[in-house]
């Protein structure tokens, strides 16, 4: 809760948070989202239904905003380009065809329980997301960008994603190895300390060499 | 089987990543030289080698925080291990990861060294307050 305040005093601070609108949407509606989660979790228990329901659920609400953020990401990526519309277009149907792929995957099986269908969601949700950020950040060192700020907030979004579908994907591959509850608290934090810090430490002007980002250099 | 697909492909780009980032993190600092009194100190002669990490990062500990740079360094720390781990693993299976490495582990170093520069600077600017007052 404090790295996201955090994150919103710093956006404030630096004059970045409508340039950084929907960032900070994300982060001020996780904001929400524990408050929401920590009242269940004192009323009814952590073991209770309800508490599953408001987690997974609040979590798939999340994971919608974030995938917001990441268009809204990819539309300054593509706007030299003037693609941000087909951009929008494009990862509106990806989130519809998620969401219904993932209901005709929960809805062939027999128990037809809610909750595994709000697991099923996030993970293919997650691995969506995963998937746009790894396509925006091929983009990125197509397009040679140079925004530092920019570079960073992918590489950071990156990195929550993959570590989320990996753990979520484990989760319903082994269930007895619950990943996501010891990673979660850590991954909560990373995402607005690292945008915060990003924020911070660079400005709009900054701007960094894109050929030393590749992983492997060719 | 789909979720054995989205594990083994979000391992494999956890791993660009994070390679990525922290990469980021240490080319953001190449545009700044090591400043003589970090030369000094380090004995860093002209350019930073990956060897040059651990007693950078020990001097660095010996200086007054500075709280804008605690969590690079500490990311840059990890990879810094990483890239160890990675060394010691495949370097004999693959030799070119001994060379990749070693340029990323001086890349490391190099942001440490500029780390301890800022360190130093904000020592020196305590020190004049504290004179005047």
């Amino acid at each position: 809760m404090c790295a996201g305040v955090c994150f919103v005093a710093c956006s404030l601070r630096r004059t970045s948070f409508l340039k950084y609108f929907f960032l900070n949407l994300y982060v001020i509606l996780s904001l929400f989202a524990d408050l929401i989660r920590q009242g269940v979790l004192r009323f009814y228990g952590v073991d209770s239904p309800q508490y599953g329901y408001a987690y997974y659920y609040t979590d798939c609400l999340l994971t919608i905003a974030l995938f917001v953020a990441v268009i809204s990401l990819a539309s300054r990526v593509f706007a030299e380009l003037q693609l941000a519309k087909y951009v929008r277009f494009v990862a509106v149907l990806l989130l519809l065809g998620t969401a219904g792929f993932s209901y005709a995957v929960v809805a062939q099986s027999t128990e037809r329980l809610t909750t595994v269908f709000a697991v099923e969601l996030s993970q293919n949700l997650y691995f969506v997301g995963l998937v746009l950020t790894y396509l925006l950040w091929g983009a990125v060192l197509k397009l040679q960008e140079t925004r530092t700020r920019l570079v960073q907030m992918v590489l950071s979004l990156g990195l929550y994603f993959s570590a989320y579908a990996g753990s979520y994907a484990l989760l319903n591959l082994a269930p007895r190895y619950e990943v996501v509850q010891y990673l979660a608290p850590i991954l909560g934090c990373f995402l607005p300390v690292s945008w915060a810090m990003t924020i911070m430490r660079y400005s709009e002007d900054s701007r960094l060499t894109p050929a030393r980002l590749v992983a492997v250099p060719r | 089987m789909m979720a054995a697909f989205i594990l083994a492909f979000s391992l494999l780009t956890l791993l660009m990543f994070f390679v990525s980032y922290c990469r980021s993190l240490t080319a953001s600092s190449l545009h700044t030289s090591i400043t003589e009194d970090v030369r000094d100190v380090t004995g860093i002669q002209v350019r930073a080698a990956g060897r040059d990490y651990a007693r950078v990062v020990q001097i660095l500990q010996l200086c007054p925080d500075r709280p804008a740079d605690r969590s690079g360094l500490q990311i840059v720390g990890a990879y810094y291990g990483f890239l160890n781990l990675l060394d010691q693993g495949f370097a004999k299976i693959f030799p070119a990861v001994r060379a990749w490495a070693e340029e990323e582990r001086a890349g490391c170093a190099h942001f440490a060294a500029v780390a301890l520069g800022r360190r130093i600077a904000l020592n020196r600017e305590m020190l004049a307050q504290q004179v005047e007052l």
